[in-house]
């Protein structure tokens, strides 16, 4: 099977058993290559488990620097027993299948067209360690090393990796260098090499960096200033509440006193999370929490609280396959509804939909600006594929000069300068924003009764059917105001040219972008949105207003953003058609080109 | 609808210590029912604060849903206040209290608020030793929605209705006491002289403060057979002290029996001075305090009084490692790290 060689163009997946330490090996292999300044994604498909179930770990390698998934696997290192076959067959025909040849593998396992590549990985490690979670441990770094053989990846890199990575516990660095160097060299010895797939050292990543989304969340709080962080373990959100404590210990203790300027406190469940935030944002304090849809779920009293007494609120909500408990390891865009209408009665919120780690730093601090200014809910809706995977990434940004928008908070000094009595519902200068005070800001100035009951501008209860109305019309008019101070899309094209536009938000945004390469080269030009936030900005609806035809495409089954898009800005529905993904694993572009080519097949 | 109490007070009223006079500390008129046990408990927290000196800027309070959540109206109209959801001022008041530690938290809650839907959240709440004082205010059933009964009504109570309410009650200072909350108290409404000094050592203490008070409700359940009438409750109630709070530097001016008295010293210097009526009882030893609850309640009656005080108490700031700063006082300059640290971090990530 003499193929062309392909260079820096590549699918490669690692089948592993949870819990054997091959997530921390596959990590150090995918960052070697993003050190040889090759674009990559790795997307980390795990279970909901401790330790047995499968795991697997794709790495797409890109020179043109698609970061989406792509459909067809190039090479698959497959160690896990219970999926080999299925592992098997995923391996696209001239592919390569790495297995574990301490065993001869069974016939029923044999593909005429595919190339079988035996590392003893087990013997190699038996022979030399004599512990057995080593020996399980370093199988790992043994199958790294033949692979980073086989494709020609730069073996002084992968060593630096891995000092790296064992900084902290610079003895296990020998033995992790030994096992590296018997994979490599069982390769050298025995197998030709490298093979007709591998990877060339380029400058395609700049000061690109590699990170998860949830740990920009995390530090996005921390620079916003955030000082209490309240939340309920729940998967794959967790992580936003692992670095933000790791960080605030690096970056938040007082040097003086070694005491903390942050409060970290793990809820006893979402309910208590998220009463803690709006107890903190009551009392000045900006407070967060960080979910997922189960969560929100619970949440939505308090989310309507937020919303009805004007109380701040960030809630970073990183999706993930649902309903009810769904597939907590797989991602989705499936809470669209759920978060933009949540709680009962009248109400709506704010959402924000980054793509990029960079995108979650620089939109959780927004997120923190957009509460205190307009004194509600404000949710980042993040997903698992952002939020747990390392992403190629611009750099987070920070400047110096821009300062916190604390919204409208009244001092002593301005309420003893106040000529009328302070209303703390009382619209002052029509942007049906309010003025608020913190509690012990003044003796006997700006106290008032906050409640989830109907209230008059001056927070008294009022059942009264005019009173009710001038408040929640007010209400209806701050989401007014707040179409103008959400992001606004952004745009693939100078300016429309063509009939049909692509709509799409969040991590979506790889996947599409490649499509549109894709048709392009087969002629099918289409203009291009991304969308950053709900309320729709009024661009949204100026791009939608100049197609004829719409595309969405969105990762869950019941085409929420499709539906969102039609009840906001109220369209004809056949002018949207979807194209949508749900099945837990992130979008491809062949998927999304497949379905468009369909899509239009179907309606010329 | 909520209505403004008249605002002019005889010229003479005495003044605190802070320049307020007593009617300072009350807010607008009650629309609870008349001779609702929960109006005396406003009253109590009203004398206590005023009492105290408290500037009513320094405390915050804050309650769930029910009866007994709505009287923060009828206290402390200047002070900020929140009636938040059923069950869950907890939580909120945790939030609250993270974000400025120097503010006292009074949360009032009730039986169905606490014993009930907000039982989650009242158990963690003691767990983290939560700087508050928590008010049940106890009445056994739920009156707005017309006299169900609660999770704190006994074994056997009749309702108005004339059932036998066949499940077993909810003990809350009997949970707060196994949960080691760290000053837990029972009073009844309807005794003052009890109940607004242990409103001010509940105040005093630097932790999760509770106070189970029995207020009967009139109208659904004052009935004949019923554990939490007026009547029944004054018939079988008992205490394990006299009890006085006496404010840091102010004489102590009670004379209590020699040998039986008891002089407790709060974090802040005041003091609690208590003259034992039950001999086995320590208030600093809980074990002595929940044999002793449940010795009362083995004979069918009601223990009041101070219960337990550990007054080596740590709160949740302490055991956070908080800045002694408020955390909504910390200014940009004080929270944010700035750009040169951001690039040590994106360079670690290359």
């Amino acid at each position: 099977m003499k193929q062309e060689v392909v260079v820096n163009d590549l699918v490669i997946r690692f089948s592993n058993v949870n819990g054997t330490g091959s997530a921390s090996a596959n990590e150090m292999f995918a960052k070697s290559i993003f050190r040889m300044g090759i674009p990559v994604t790795p997307k980390n498909i795990f279970p909901s488990n401790i330790q047995g179930l499968p795991t697997w770990y794709e790495v797409r390698v890109s020179e043109k620097g698609y970061l989406g998934r792509r459909d067809g696997i190039d090479l698959l290192v497959g160690v896990n027993p219970q999926t080999l076959k299925r592992d098997i067959n995923s391996i696209r025909p001239g592919g390569y299948f790495v297995y574990d040849s301490s065993k001869k593998l069974h016939e029923e396992y044999i593909r005429a067209d595919i190339n079988y590549i035996g590392i003893p990985m087990i013997q190699l490690a038996m022979e030399h360690y004599a512990k057995p979670r080593l020996q399980q441990l370093l199988k790992n770094i043994i199958y790294v090393g033949a692979v980073v053989t086989l494709l020609d990846i730069e073996l002084e890199v992968v060593k630096q990796v891995i000092a790296e990575q064992f900084e902290k516990k610079p003895k296990l660095i020998p033995a992790n260098y030994q096992a590296l160097e018997l994979g490599v060299n069982y390769v050298k010895e025995n197998l030709e090499y490298p093979l007709n797939i591998r990877l060339k050292r380029i400058d395609a990543v700049g000061d690109s960096i590699m990170i998860d989304g949830n740990t920009a969340c995390a530090l996005g709080a921390i620079y916003a200033g955030a000082t209490l962080m309240a939340w309920y373990p729940i998967t794959p959100s967790t992580s936003v509440a692992k670095a933000f404590e790791t960080y605030c210990k690096k970056m938040r203790i007082d040097a003086e006193t070694g005491k903390k300027k942050y409060a970290f406190v793990q809820a006893e469940d979402e309910l208590a999370a998220i009463g803690m935030v709006i107890g903190g944002n009551w009392n000045g304090a900006r407070s967060f929490t960080a979910t997922s849809g189960a969560g929100v779920s619970l949440m939505n009293e308090f989310i309507g609280l937020s919303y009805f007494a004007e109380i701040p609120v960030v809630l970073i909500n990183v999706e993930r396959g649902g309903p009810s408990t769904g597939m907590p390891t797989r991602t989705q865009q499936a809470d669209i509804i759920s978060s933009a209408y949540a709680s009962h009665g009248d109400t709506k919120h704010v959402l924000l939909f980054p793509s990029t780690p960079a995108e979650c730093f620089e939109h959780t601090v927004k997120c923190f600006d957009l509460a205190d200014r307009l004194q509600t809910t404000i949710m980042l809706i993040s997903d698992l594929d952002l939020g747990m995977n390392n992403h190629m990434s611009p750099p987070l940004k920070w400047d110096d000069s821009q300062k916190y928008d604390l919204g409208k908070v009244l001092s002593a000094e301005d309420l003893e300068e106040m000529t009328e009595p302070f209303g703390r519902y009382l619209d002052v200068d029509g942007d049906a924003i309010p003025y608020r005070t913190i509690p012990g800001t003044h003796p006997t100035l700006g106290s008032f009764f906050t409640r989830g009951t109907s209230h008059d501008e001056y927070a008294k209860y009022s059942e009264l059917p005019e009173v009710y109305l001038r408040n929640v019309d007010r209400l209806a008019q701050k989401w007014d105001t707040a179409k103008t101070l959400v992001p606004a899309p952004e745009f693939y094209q100078e300016e429309s040219k063509n009939s049909i536009g692509l709509i799409f938000f969040g991590t979506t945004v790889y996947a599409a972008v490649e499509a549109m390469m894709m048709l392009k080269e087969e002629g099918i030009q289409l203009d291009a949105m991304r969308v950053k936030a709900f309320p729709f900005h009024q661009e949204v609806e100026d791009f939608i207003a100049a197609h004829e035809q719409l595309i969405v495409v969105e990762q869950n089954r019941d085409a929420q953003f499709r539906t969102l898009l039609i009840n906001e800005l109220e369209l004809n529905p056949a002018r949207l058609l979807s194209v949508l993904n749900y099945d837990g694993t992130p979008i491809t572009a062949h998927h999304i080109t497949k379905h468009i080519k369909n899509q239009l097949t179907a309606t010329v | 609808m909520s209505y403004d109490k008249p605002k002019f007070h005889h010229p003479l009223l005495k003044k605190n210590k802070v320049g307020y006079i007593k009617t300072d500390y009350e807010g607008v008129i009650s629309t609870l029912c008349a001779g609702c046990g929960h109006d005396s408990i406003s009253g109590a927290i009203v004398q206590a604060c005023y009492e105290i000196s408290l500037e009513p800027h320094r405390l915050a309070k804050l309650s769930g849903i029910g009866c007994s959540s709505k009287t923060p109206t009828y206290f402390l109209s200047n002070s900020h206040g929140f009636n938040s959801v059923h069950g869950r001022m907890p939580s909120i008041t945790t939030g609250a209290n993270m974000a400025n530690r120097d503010l006292i938290y009074l949360g009032v809650s009730g039986d169905g608020d606490t014993a009930s839907i907000g039982m989650g959240q009242f158990v963690h709440a003691i767990r983290r030793n939560l700087n508050m004082v928590y008010i049940v205010m106890n009445n056994g059933c739920y009156g707005l929605t017309k006299g169900q009964d609660s999770a704190t009504a006994d074994f056997g109570s009749v309702s108005k209705a004339g059932s036998d309410n066949p499940y077993q009650a909810i003990d809350l200072a009997g949970l707060a006491l196994e949960l080691n909350a760290t000053f837990v108290g029972r009073s009844f409404s309807g005794d003052k002289t009890q109940l607004v000094p242990m409103i001010k050592a509940a105040m005093a203490h630097p932790g999760f403060a509770f106070l189970d008070v029995i207020s009967p409700c009139v109208t659904f359940n004052n009935n004949a057979g019923s554990t939490k009438s007026y009547s029944h409750v004054r018939e079988h109630i008992e205490s394990t002290s006299i009890f006085d709070f006496v404010p840091k530097e102010e004489e102590i001016t009670i004379d209590y029996p020699e040998g039986e008295s008891a002089e407790l010293e709060l974090f802040d210097g005041s003091k609690i001075q208590l003259s034992k009526l039950a001999p086995d009882w320590n208030p600093t030893d809980r074990f002595s305090a929940v044999n002793r609850l449940h010795a009362s309640k083995a004979r069918g009656q009601i223990l009041t009084g101070l219960l337990y005080i550990n007054t080596d108490s740590k709160d949740l700031h302490g055991k956070l490692n908080t800045v002694d700063k408020p955390l909504n006082k910390l200014t940009q300059e004080e929270l944010c790290p700035g750009s040169e640290a951001l690039e040590k971090v994106n360079a670690s990530f290359r």
